[in-house]
């Protein structure tokens, strides 16, 4: 193609991605989508093509990114290319939504006709606002009997500003208003500008590791164009490596000669190090390469710790294989070994946040069939010991005695939220609760409040989402960006069951809360482990001092008396159901605990909160 | 050889909170089409797996007797017709307290039907109307009265226990009541609340006050030491009898020994096969009237599973698992198979080796479950 070529082609370009709250529709729609631009034949179309891992289906997000290559072929006559960029949904991965919010022009902004906005949707609008995108609402599930499109269509404009006059009422699941929004996105969307011509910068806003090919990239071409055979550089990194393939998705990957200004694709050149494809790096010529690199870029550091032990002491190599073979396609993911005298040998792994832990181990449960403890999520504290030294501490159980520590800081982050006026008092009440300290709040158009404070970190990764949510009914969204470190009166909780320290099982906690917490921690292991043969006493101590008490008391009865009309089949599946649970349990001395007895220290603030 | 059958009456008057067996109400159904699909199943089975005779025959349900005189007699015919008995025939007939009239009972016993087996649960009228049941004491007394005057030697009761709000003296009332009535034999089970229950229902809701584990665990205690002050001897976990009367049909379980179950919804151990059944009535009829057995689901025993359900059957019985028999069954030594196993249970005082038996200790009785899952999974 010559430049003139390149350059019509250009403006046929259509970017977007589709932001939506879970459940709205967003997966239909894009599959609706696929449907209508005749990617796939019926007979290929698997149901919600998009979220293709089925951890993604079952909890209803999507975890990895995904972008396809759709020919539409619009009212005008002329035919359009889009590029549909799919975007995760969490907190945890704002970033990697950010990056693929800057790979597009524009979003479908779908909200669901009888729920109307909330909040996760909010916080991915502000992002592509950020972004520049041009939105584009939809309001669906218009053919439900509570479907309320006016009231929404106000929301729409009264919440977030928007003008939402033009908004397409449709319904993804009936096929209503489809090729409304595709006309939209031809009409709205800006057509990408960039020059053809101009050294290459291509976003990177996903990347995956492919057995045969290597890393793969998933990019966005925002200026010049790269071709097989050409010598790139990453701009962050300074690595160099030679192009092999490029491509797009339509979804199945067909392969191309060249990807271009506008083009959504992928990449890959014998990239051994998922590393070297940071999302939001830009990709550039290793000659002559452009000076600037995109903006937006940030290297990603795990903010949440765990530890994480096999069950089976003897799949410590297979666990190690497995996270290996999860990095490979997660350079967020961070582990290395470790010892506990309760768990014996395991892994401290470093996470984005608690969803991308929880992804994680559930994922080595379930691709990898190996069970696991997982300890309680943790930060980093910095520890300042009195003869002047300095110490990074990611596992509570390592904290030393407090004599020999001067002061110790942990992160703080910056959390926004934003919610209707209502929810003010609730979520000022929970902020408190967590330590925070109120920095600001700004109305926000007639209904609508930001709230900003500061908060401990630790305090976050414990279950302040969950708590946001249910006492905001799930109207609050939710930000927040590491500001720094702050010194905390902190001390160390450690837990004995049977008199002995289970050193996985201890936690960093404020002074001021140790007592409660202590008390609250001894009866939630009363309630989450499960009577043994003996008693039990649990007891929770700050260095030699017990603070609190609870006991398990020994087993009464466990067994079937009754019949079952000689049923003995529903006899033997009772005793292995029984038998399966206690595989689950880890022998700690003499105590079998369950897996969720190490997570007690999330549950705590259960008894608190709820009223 | 198989020597015991159990049949099955899925018809009751009323459902009771806790029961998740196969029944639906009486009114309505095709009580008669039922009984002669019944006798077609025993004609059909006993011409697939044949016997020479059959030492226990158990009726169960449901209820049995909520059967009418007319059609209980047409149902006893049939079993005497299709089921050869031995001479020293146990056959037992469940029956609810209260709906056993005298000309019932005589039928029965023309019937050569030999036990009764009564569902009388708990003395406490409070009680028994709380879990549905509609029979009260006073039909208790009056009912095994008129069954001793009709001539029936062998008379037992189920008692169960940890009823919600029942105390632990509700219940040693009930058994001293229980032992005034001169009776033979005592079965009794711990509630346990099963799933599609009206007592499920309610747990879910958290409005089942029920007395807990502890509570369960003194009551059980309990028992056992009262039937031993009143010359009942504990053969297993739920089951005491004067001597002699130990009921065959249930040992037949724990023994592990085959059994013919005739009725929808019936279980059977036939020649190494467990099966089942079809439960819904119109279904299981329908299987018959093409001429089939109106199975729902079979599996044949591995080896493996035959071991492992020989201990923990076996195991419930107060006398355990003879080692004698098992080498003789099975060609393998229980202590060497489950070497590791039985020194642990042994180390936890919850089971003892005598001689010849393997058996649970007191307290081993109360944790049955704990035992019997051991030897689960260890053949490979």
């Amino acid at each position: 193609m010559n430049r003139e070529e390149k350059l019509k082609r250009q403006s046929k370009i259509r970017n977007f991605s589709i932001i939506a709250h879970i459940d709205h529709g967003k997966s239909t729609l894009a599959d609706r989508i696929l449907e209508k631009t005749n990617a796939l034949t019926s007979r290929e179309m698997k149901s919600q093509l998009l979220d293709s891992m089925d951890l993604e289906r079952e909890r209803g997000i999507t975890i990895k990114l995904n972008a396809v290559q759709l020919k539409y072929k619009a009212n005008d006559g002329e035919e359009y290319i889009f590029h549909l960029i799919d975007t995760p949904g969490h907190v945890d991965f704002t970033y990697e939504v950010s990056r693929s919010l800057a790979a597009c022009e524009g979003a479908v902004l779908v909200v669901d006709a009888a729920q109307g906005i909330e909040a996760q949707t909010l916080a991915n609008v502000y992002l592509a606002l950020d972004n520049n995108l041009e939105i584009l609402p939809v309001i669906n599930k218009i053919d439900l009997p509570s479907a309320e499109p006016e009231r929404v269509r106000n929301e729409i404009e009264e919440v977030i500003g928007l003008d939402a006059s033009g908004a397409v009422l449709a319904s993804a699941k009936a096929g209503i208003g489809i090729e409304d929004i595709l006309e939209q996105v031809v009409k709205t969307v800006p057509a990408p500008t960039g020059d053809p011509d101009a050294p290459l910068k291509a976003l990177i806003f996903d990347s995956l590791y492919d057995a045969y090919r290597g890393v793969v990239a998933y990019i966005r071409v925002v200026e010049g164009s790269v071709k097989v055979g050409d010598k790139i550089k990453m701009m962050a990194t300074g690595a160099e490596f030679e192009v092999n393939e490029v491509g797009v998705f339509t979804p199945k990957s067909l392969l191309l000669d060249e990807l271009t200004v506008g083009d959504v694709g992928f990449l890959s050149a014998s990239i051994k190090n998922v590393g070297d494809t940071r999302v939001g790096d830009t990709i550039t010529n290793a000659k002559n390469g452009a000076t600037e690199p995109l903006p937006g870029y940030r290297k990603l550091n795990p903010m949440v710790y765990c530890g994480l032990y096999p069950i089976d002491t003897a799949k410590f190599n297979d666990l190690r294989e497995a996270l290996e073979k999860l990095q490979l396609n997660d350079s967020a993911l961070q582990f290395e070994p470790e010892t506990s005298q309760a768990l014996g040998f395991g892994f401290r792994c470093g996470f984005l946040g608690l969803l991308h832990m929880e992804i994680i181990q559930e994922r080595i449960e379930r691709e990898f069939k190996i069970d696991l403890i997982t300890t309680a999520p943790s930060v980093i504290y910095d520890v300042h010991m009195t003869n002047g030294t300095q110490l990074k501490v990611d596992n509570p159980s390592n904290l030393p005695d407090p004599q020999k520590i001067d002061h110790v800081e942990e992160p703080y982050v910056k959390a926004t939220m934003m919610a209707p006026n209502e929810y003010v008092g609730a979520i000022m009440e929970l902020c408190q609760q967590k330590r925070g300290i109120f920095m600001d709040m700004q109305y926000q158009g007639e209904n609508r409040v930001g709230i900003i404070y500061e908060i401990p970190l630790a305090e976050i990764v414990y279950d302040f989402f969950d708590q946001l949510k249910s006492s905001t009914r799930g109207y609050a969204s939710f930000d927040y960006e590491l500001i720094g470190y702050k010194p905390s009166s902190l001390v160390k909780m450690d837990i004995l069951l049977n008199a002995e320290k289970v050193d996985a099982l201890s936690f960093i906690v404020h002074k001021d809360f140790a007592y409660e917490r202590g008390k609250v921690i001894v009866e939630k292991l009363k309630e989450l482990i499960p009577r043994q043969q003996f008693e039990v006493p649990v007891q929770a101590a700050i260095g030699q001092k017990i603070v609190a008490r609870s006991t398990i008391k020994s087993m009464g009865k466990n067994v079937l008396a009754k019949c079952y009309g000689g049923d003995i089949s529903r006899k033997r599946k009772l005793l292995e159901k029984q038998k399966e649970g206690k595989k689950r349990m880890k022998q700690v001395g003499s105590v079998e605990v369950p897996q969720e007895a190490f997570m007690a220290v999330l549950k705590m603030d259960d008894n608190n909160t709820k009223k | 050889m198989i020597k015991a059958a159990y049949l099955h009456i899925p018809f009751c008057e009323h459902i009771c909170h806790y029961c998740d067996f196969n029944k639906v109400f009486l009114k309505g159904q095709p009580v008669d089409q039922y009984l002669e699909a019944l006798e077609q199943e025993m004609i059909l089975t006993l011409q697939k797996y044949p016997t020479d005779q059959l030492d226990t025959i158990f009726v169960g349900g449901g209820t049995p007797t909520s059967l009418n005189a007319k059609q209980l007699e047409k149902f006893c015919d049939s079993i005497s017709r299709n089921l050869p008995m031995s001479k020293q025939l146990e056959f037992t007939f469940e029956a609810n307290p209260g709906d056993l009239s005298k000309e019932k009972l005589q039928i029965l016993r023309n019937a050569g039907v030999n036990r009764l087996s009564l569902g009388v649960q708990t003395f406490n009228d409070e009680l028994l109307k709380s879990i549905g049941r509609v029979h009260r004491a006073e039909d208790v007394y009056q009912t095994v009265e008129n069954a001793k005057s009709i001539g029936f030697k062998n008379i037992s009761i189920d008692l169960i226990f940890s009823l919600p709000t029942q105390t632990i003296t509700d219940f040693k009332d009930s058994l001293i009541e229980a032992f005034s009535l001169d009776i033979q034999h005592y079965s009794a089970y711990s509630l346990i609340i099963e799933p599609k229950t009206v007592f499920y229902n309610l747990m879910q809701k958290g409005k089942l006050p029920t007395p807990g584990e502890d509570a369960e665990a003194e009551m059980y205690k309990l028992l056992m030491e009262q039937m031993e002050q009143y010359g009942f001897s504990q053969y297993e976990i739920s089951n005491f009898s004067k001597p002699g009367y130990e009921s065959k049909h249930n040992l037949t379980y724990w023994k592990n020994d085959f059994y013919y179950g005739f009725g929808a919804g019936a279980h059977s151990y036939v020649n190494g096969w467990r099966r089942s059944n079809a439960g819904p009535l119109k279904k299981y009829m329908e299987q018959i009237a093409d001429g089939n057995l109106p199975i729902f689901q079979e599996h044949q025993t591995s080896k493996a599973e035959q071991i492992e359900e020989e201990m923990f059957l076996g195991l419930r019985k107060t006398d355990g698992v003879s080692i004698s028999h098992f080498i003789e069954k099975f060609d393998m030594d229980p202590l060497q198979i489950f070497e590791n196993e039985i020194s642990d249970l042994i180390a936890k005082k919850w089971i003892e080796v005598k001689k010849d038996n393997i058996y649970l200790t007191k307290t081993g009785r109360l944790l049955g479950n704990e035992v019997f899952q051991s030897f689960l999974g260890v053949i490979k």
